[in-house]
């Protein structure tokens, strides 16, 4: 085992591990917590496949910006005196058919599937000689001249201003 | 040695453990955590993708990663107006339960 197998070993332990710790808490604010553990190493996971601008990105905007939402949202909406305050409902047993017979039938396709892609090689080879991973994703966002997706970013700008905008006038007391 | 089937089945694991959330929590913004989760989970297999693409155009183009910075924009995007969505209904009906929140039933 070479140390990346490792290093992804850890974190998906820990990945999973968090994850079954956010639906499987009690108290909702260690559920949130624990959301910080799964961005972080998912974050981890990134570096592992040489997309250090995502994980970076990762960072500031899951483990920084949507659980600081998260938790504010939480403290607004306090649910007084109740121990738990992350219930499931009564359809959790379907639920946990429901997520099992997916997860097999993702699994199986990506296994068996004759249309799975190869799965052989990696990806380090897939960058020019002196391009580092934030300078190639730069060229591809904001280049208007080359290949690059310089219409899309707009248009995920105005998504962002109008879902901002739209976030402001919904939650504005009247 | 790491091969791409590890990335799909940790973003497959992670998926259905969001969905388990998604759909079985009463609690609104446990439901959002779910969400989230699925979205990080659907951001790893993108970027295992493009780790492991042999495809030229596709590789060289960083695909998957471009895919994954636009999830993650929505996703932020998404979180914002759930949440404002959340607290406005809190503050008409006092609960976040999803099961009490009935406002289009007639």
């Amino acid at each position: 085992m070479d140390l990346a197998t490792l290093i992804f070993w850890i974190f998906a332990v820990i990945l999973v591990g968090a994850a079954l710790a956010v639906v499987g808490l009690r108290n909702i604010v260690h559920s949130a917590l624990a959301l910080v553990v799964v961005f972080a190493m998912a974050a981890g996971i990134y570096v592992l496949l040489n997309a250090e601008f995502i994980a970076i990105v990762q960072i500031l905007i899951y483990a920084g910006a949507v659980t600081i939402l998260i938790l504010f949202a939480l403290m607004l909406t306090r649910i007084g005196g109740q121990a738990r305050t992350n219930p499931t409902n009564r359809l959790w047993g379907i639920a946990v058919v429901i997520c099992a017979l997916v997860g097999a039938t993702i699994v199986y396709a990506a296994a068996y599937s004759p249309r799975a892609v190869a799965n052989v090689g990696n990806g380090a080879g897939q960058l020019p000689p002196g391009i580092n991973n934030v300078v190639a994703i730069g060229q591809l966002l904001y280049s208007p001249t080359t290949y690059s997706y310089v219409l899309p970013f707009e248009v995920a700008s105005l998504v962002l201003l109008v879902a901002i905008v739209g976030a402001i006038v919904i939650g504005r007391e009247d | 040695m790491l091969t791409l089937n590890h990335f799909l089945v940790l973003g497959a694991i992670l998926f259905c453990i969001g969905l388990y959330g998604a759909i079985s929590k009463r609690n609104a913004i446990a439901v959002l955590m779910g969400i989230e989760i699925m979205l990080n989970a659907v951001n790893i297999t993108m970027v295992g993708f493009s780790f492991f693409d042999q495809v030229r155009p596709y590789s060289t183009h960083l695909t998957g990663q471009i895919f994954a910075i636009f999830i993650i924009t929505v996703a932020a995007a998404e979180a914002a107006v759930a949440l404002a969505m959340i607290i406005a209904i809190y503050r008409k009906r006092d609960t976040v339960d999803v099961g009490e929140i009935d406002m289009m039933k007639w």
